[in-house]
Formats: C-alpha cells, structure tokens, sequence
C-alpha cells in the first residue's frame, strides 16, 4: 500500500536524520584513519559533532547583509535536495526518500545549486580571499563536471533511463550487473571526478588551509557555519549514496549501504594521503585531459 | 539586537577621515550573559574540547606553535586545530613580543574573533617585555590591551610547555572562569586608552567588529 504524504515526509526526515549523522562520522573517523597514516593519533570521530556544537553555541555574530545569510540556507538546501532525490536503499520504504518524484537531471542540478548559493553568499561577506576561494572552487567545478556528466550521460543511455530507482533495479542480481563491470571507464571517470568534488587531495586548493584562510566560507562564523559544517555531512552522504545507485549497484539494506559508501569515500583518503595538490590551472587541465577522454570513450562503449 | 546595545553611546571613530566614517560600524562592544545553568556547563564542554587556534605568529614564540601539528605532539587527539580566519577561530595565541605596529594587528584581529573568545600568550616577553623589556617600539604587558586567559612563561616555551597550557585553558573554560570577551566589554575604555597611548597612527574604527 502506498504511505501518505505525511508518512512519506516523516520517513524523509528519519531518513535525512540517519544520513546527517553517518556522514558526521565518516569525516570524523577518514579524518582519524588520515591521522593514522600520518603516524598521529588523531581527533576523536565525534570531533565533528563537538566543533558544531562549539560553532552553534557561539554569543554573537556578524552579518553582511540579506544574500550572506541564505548562502548557507543554499548550500543546505542543496544537500538536502541532493539527497531527497535518491533512493539511499533500494525497496526500503523508510530510505526511498522522494525518488520517484525526480530523476538524475534533477539530482544534478542540486549538487552545482549549493554551491552556486554559496558563491553568492560568500561574494555578500566581503573578503577577498572569499572570492578567491570562489572563483577557484567554481573554475574547478567546471572542469570536473565534464568528466562526471560524461559518465552520467553514458549510464543514462545504458540504462535508457535518467530514474535512478530503475538504475538501481537493472543493477541487481551480482557484481556482472553492476556498472562497475559493464561499463568500468565510465566509473573511472566519476570516481576522478568525484576526487575533485569532495575537495581533497590533490584537489584541496579551493579550502586551501594555511595560504587562503579556509577559502569561500572565511567569513562564515557562529551559528552560519554550524549550518555548514551539518551540510558538509549530508553533503557528503548524498553524493556517496548517489555513486552507490549509479556505479556500484545500489544497496538493499542498511549495512550494505555502509559498506559501500565508507569505500567510495576511502578512496579520496587512499588518493589524497599519496598525492600532493594541484594549483588551479593544473586540476582544469587535468579534468579536461584524461578524464574528459575517458568519459568520451564510456559514452562510445554505451552507444555501440 | 537587544536594547542594551542602544544604550551604549556610539564611538567617534575619530581615527578615520570623515568621509569614511558610514562605512564603519560605531556600536561598543557589549556583554553578553552566558547560558542557564547546565546549558552552559555542556556549552563550555564543547568550546573546550573544540579550540580552534588563531596564530599570531610575528614574535619568536610562534616556531614553538608549528610543532603541535606534527605526529610527535599532535594537537588534534586534544581537539585542538588551527583555524587561520579570526571569524571561525576561538583561541588566539599570540606568538612571543608584540611591537607596536603588530599590536595594531593584534587589536584588530581579536575584535574580529566571535565570543567567547580565548587568549594564550606565549612566552616570556608577553608577560614583562622579556628580553625586550627596554625596547622602544615593544610593548611589555599584552593584558593591558587585551585580556589574557593562560600565559606560558618561558623563552621559549617548549612544545610540551604550550600543550600543559592549553589543557590549563581548557580547565579554565570549562570553569566557567573563560569571560575575556565580556571583560573587554566592562573594560572596554581603559582597554582603547591604553592601545591608543602606545598606537600613535591609530588610522581604524575604535571598534573593528
């Protein structure tokens, strides 16, 4: 039987609430695991929970204006639309979200809308090196959006559908079904696009630690980067359960859903702790080089 | 915000040449009153197990703050990390002697900070000068420009000596006992004399919120 809106709208929160708190812990524990191979010891993995706190708790803030406040309620609401729109497990009813109500076209959009939000908002503080962070986050982001649409539009004309439920359903039944096997160079492609996207190693320029202080968000403070930091979390969550559905053939339950994402998002820490970073100039010319053919060639594959 | 910001009378912003004056806030800071009860102790657990660290690093001291970083010290297992932007910082350290022309810099960069704020000085000269105690353009005292929560003595103080001084400040905020950002708001005249007696181009608002 079909659940009510209400209920509908109950299970997205539970399931917004899950998916807040696991993407928490996977920064917290990568961060730990990234710790290890330092030979440190590292923060605790609930240190994300604390610093949100922290930010939250803060007495006062500043503000620069209408646009400065809704660039973080932009970049929350990208998240949150990212993930609303895809099924976190496939035929639960609990973890569908709203995925029959938009396709990948639609999940797209949300991904680039945050951050587009946040260009503003951040261009409203007034910092210069906000809008260095900007200009910088967005020349990338349009360089590794061409290799990750590339691989979007060849497993759209593979499964000859843009609904991610179906994907996931053509995907069932063992590893030879998943997109992995059938058409790996258009994995290839979004996974090196999906380094780019999470902004670590060697794509860590646009937050830039130490030279640029913390890039676009530097004059987000208090209860504003508290917002950030939740967005960071769902953020990361949707985007992994996103390359789950499409490449590694979705998940049927809770467990196997964390397994697969804690090892697509292992793989930012496996490349980042091994690879120093890249100027601007040299990530675009990278996303346009070898991704970008890659990606080319995993359209061709799907076609023929 | 409330009304007790209204009550303040607002600052002359004199420093800055007329035309420049709409541009600049002109609000005193105010003070601001903590949580209720176990709101505020939880709050002060989680400022405490969350410093993030402002280095003012233009004195000598500021070759000891690197290390902490590093695998041998490692500042991150205490929930300690840098954060070079004094908006999303908590804690500002200010690295060894302070002249004239840094402590303008100083100023600015903690009135910036969001409260509760936090202020480690390290090392010998930001207590009494230190060996620059008859230099002509240091100051000698930091507390007397802005407040101080933990002072490491020593020169310099070694990794292990800041450590000891950040779990000290972490007992401290944890007390209750951290209020330098309401401080400077009760003080806030004697705190603007003094800066103004030692910083003769004072050429920024009386207040950089």
């Amino acid at each position: 039987m079909e659940p009510s809106v209400l209920l509908r709208i109950g299970y997205a929160a539970i399931s917004l609430f899950v998916i807040t708190n696991y993407g928490l812990l996977l920064i917290g524990s990568m961060a730990r695991i990234s710790a290890k191979v330092q030979g440190r010891v590292g923060q605790p993995v609930w240190q994300p929970y604390i610093d949100i706190i922290k930010s939250s708790a803060k007495r006062n803030s500043v503000g620069h204006g209408l646009m400065f406040y809704l660039g973080p309620v932009f970049r929350l609401a990208g998240g949150i639309g990212t993930y609303m729109f895809i099924p976190a497990v496939f035929g639960s009813v609990v973890f569908r979200n709203f995925s029959d109500s938009g396709d990948l076209l639609l999940v797209m959009y949300f991904i680039f809308f945050g951050q587009l939000g946040m260009a503003l908002g951040a261009g409203e503080g007034g910092h210069p090196y906000s809008a260095i962070g900007v200009s910088r986050g967005l020349a990338q982001m349009t360089a590794f959006e061409v290799p990750f649409a590339l691989s979007v539009i060849a497993v759209a004309i593979q499964y000859g559908t843009l609904d991610i439920t179906s994907i996931v359903a053509a995907q069932q039944g063992g590893f030879a079904h998943w997109t992995l096997a059938t058409n790996p160079l258009a994995v290839i492609a979004a996974i090196i696009a999906f380094l780019g996207m999470s902004g670590h190693n060697p794509f860590s320029v646009v937050i830039a630690p130490q030279e640029i202080p913390i890039g676009p968000p530097t004059e987000y403070q208090s209860n504003l980067l508290g917002m950030l930091q939740t967005n960071r979390a769902v953020f990361n969550g949707a985007k992994l359960v996103l390359y789950m559905n499409l490449f590694f053939g979705g998940a049927t339950n809770i467990p196997v859903m964390v397994i697969k994402t804690f090892l697509i998002y292992f793989i930012n820490i496996f490349v980042g702790q091994a690879f120093p970073r890249f100027r601007t100039d040299q990530s675009i010319r990278f996303f346009l080089g070898v991704p970008t053919l890659i990606g080319i060639a995993s359209v061709l594959i799907a076609i023929l | 915000m409330s009304d007790k910001k209204n009550t303040l009378a607002p600052l002359a912003n004199e420093g800055l040449p007329p035309e420049e004056r709409g541009f600049f806030c002109d609000a005193a800071p105010r003070e601001y009153a903590p949580a209720q009860g176990v709101l505020e102790d939880f709050y002060n657990w989680a400022r405490s197990q969350s410093l993030w660290v402002l280095g003012f690093g233009t004195g000598c001291g500021a070759i000891e703050l690197r290390p902490l970083m590093t695998s041998r010290f490692d500042m991150y297992r205490y929930g300690i990390q840098p954060r070079p932007t004094p908006r999303q910082s908590s804690v500002f350290v200010i690295g060894g002697y302070a002249s004239v022309k840094t402590l303008k810099r100083i100023v600015r960069s903690y009135e910036q900070m969001m409260g509760p704020k936090f202020v480690v000085a390290l090392g010998s000269c930001t207590i009494n000068g230190g060996m620059y105690w008859d230099s002509y353009n240091t100051i000698k005292r930091i507390d007397q420009y802005i407040p101080v929560d933990v002072y490491i003595a020593g020169c310099m103080p070694r990794p292990e000596a800041l450590l000891s001084g950040f779990l000290e400040l972490k007992r401290i905020i944890r007390e209750g006992a951290a209020e330098g950002q309401n401080e400077y708001a009760r003080n806030f005249d004697w705190y603007k004399a003094n800066q103004k007696n030692v910083i003769k181009d004072w050429n920024m608002p009386d207040y950089n919120w």
